[in-house]
């Protein structure tokens, strides 16, 4: 991953505690921008980030309209609002909700992939809908590295199964893996793709 | 669902001409949005015209203006509540409304007033506050067909449950049943709540300031536009400011970064209101 890097995170209701477990598997020193869409009521304020920053070492925000993206640090995409990548920096939308969710993991996603193509790791984890499967394809479609929570290990499956007939992706890991894995890739270490 | 197209240099360019094309033959100006979004909302449009490629939008466009008017309304985002984000207006309560019961006369600025829902949320909470008779309301928008649906005043009646909810956490305290009377699937809001507003088409990506203003909101528009638009913009809404005006912008948008921002003070942070101070 070169300084253009970014990973992409979604999760829905009964994901929380993956990220949890995600982030706290980060060490201080990781290089790369992480954005995350955890699906949540429209009325939410900021306590989620608080929430999730006592198990993470990295900082934790929720982004806003055109902040630079900046590596080492943990983007959450605000309630009611779709969150994406832009060249450099965040851009919000109040776009209609994609499969009933403001914020949307294919959104966020998606334009990860427009805007970074190969440099985005995207990682789908539990979830009880579909949304994520679009995004993931087009991370892997623009040459970036998809990762998707073993179905076996989500409190819910229908978010990671999704994804993996959508996307086929690099890597199915079990909750505890994905962190070492992403610090495996920031090391240089990229999975080897068969047929592309 | 909008088709995610992969073909990245050659989209670019036909976007590029689309925009440009757009801008000549109608005036509308959409070349300095943010392109994420529009690029998904242009994505939207083609699949809803039956299109495959951004160019057979571009043909169909130029040659259809009915096809432009869906355009228009397909790349603007008029998603909007009645007191969306209750926490706003208490704020507003509490921060701005003692700074403008000092005048004698309010003029208020609602730039992007989309279908006017936020407009008339303000016009009722400056009754409540005893501020109507001496305010003006100026609601603008790019889209003439949306400021006239501003202008009835009509939502849906399924949304009203919701409409009520809001007005009560942000802080209202009448039977918001006051405000509207029901006509089969829709609430028509009371016409004296318009006594004092002006809608009228004012497109910030290629219009002036044309008046002075004691408050101007403009909260979720400027999401949509690029860094060099926004600054545009911010500075339409600097100079069209009385000093000491306040600015009042979305939840996760704000100042800071912005040439702008040592015009400013903050009067309330986490809402984003803004008082102009030089």
């Amino acid at each position: 991953m070169s300084q253009t890097g970014i990973v992409v995170i979604g999760a829905s209701l009964g994901g929380l505690r993956a990220v949890e477990t995600l982030l706290g598997g980060l060490p201080a020193g990781f290089p790369l921008p992480v954005a995350i869409i955890q699906h949540r009521e429209a009325g939410s304020d900021d306590r989620l980030s608080d929430l999730l920053q006592g198990h993470a070492a990295l900082p934790v925000g929720e982004a806003e309209d055109k902040e630079a993206i900046a590596p080492g640090r943990v983007y959450l995409a605000p309630a009611d609002y779709h969150l994406l990548v832009e060249n450099g920096h965040f851009a919000l939308s109040t776009e209609p909700p994609v499969w009933f969710a403001r914020p949307a993991i294919d959104v966020l996603f998606e334009s990860a992939a427009e805007a970074r193509g190969a440099q985005v790791i995207g990682v789908v984890l539990s979830g009880s809908n579909e949304d994520g499967a679009r995004g993931l394809a087009a991370v892997r479609r623009c040459g970036g590295i998809a990762v998707v929570q073993d179905p076996a290990t989500a409190e819910s499956s229908a978010m990671p199964n999704a994804a993996i007939a959508a996307a086929k992706p690099d890597e199915i890991l079990p909750l505890e893996g994905i962190a070492p894995f992403l610090v495996r890739v920031c090391e240089g270490v990229r999975p080897v793709r068969e047929g592309t | 669902m909008p088709t995610y197209v992969k073909n990245k240099p050659l989209e670019h360019i036909e976007l590029e001409l689309l925009l440009e094309g757009v801008f000549r033959q109608y005036g509308f100006d959409f070349r300095k949005y943010a392109l994420a979004s529009l690029r998904r909302r242009i994505s939207t449009a083609i699949q809803a015209e039956g299109l495959a490629t951004i160019s057979e939008l571009q043909n169909k466009v130029l040659h259809d203006p009915d096809c432009m008017e869906r355009l228009v309304l397909t790349l603007s985002i008029n998603v909007t509540k009645l007191f969306r984000d209750p926490s706003f207006y208490i704020a507003f309560r509490q921060k701005a409304v003692p700074v403008m019961r000092t005048y004698p006369f309010i003029r208020i600025w609602h730039a992007g007033c989309a279908t006017g829902e936020e407009v008339y949320s303000m016009a009722i909470l400056l009754e409540e506050e005893g501020l109507y008779e001496r305010a003006r309301i100026y609601a603008t928008d790019m889209n003439e067909a949306v400021v006239k649906k501003a202008q009835a005043g009509i939502f849906p009646m399924k949304s009203m449950k919701e409409y009520t909810a809001n007005y009560q956490e942000a802080g209202g305290t009448r039977p918001f049943s006051e405000y509207y009377t029901a006509q089969y699937d829709s609430a028509i809001l009371r016409p004296e709540l318009r006594r004092n507003v002006v809608f009228s088409a004012h497109n910030l990506a290629t219009d002036g300031s044309f008046n002075e203003f004691n408050v101007i909101l403009c909260r979720n528009v400027m999401i949509y536009f690029n860094q060099v638009l926004q600054e545009r913009a911010q500075t339409l809404f600097r100079e069209s400011l009385v000093n000491f005006g306040i600015l009042a912008l979305g939840r996760k948008e704000s100042l800071r970064a912005s040439t702008h921002e040592e015009f400013f003070e903050p009067l309330d942070t986490g809402e984003r209101l803004y008082r102009r101070v030089k």
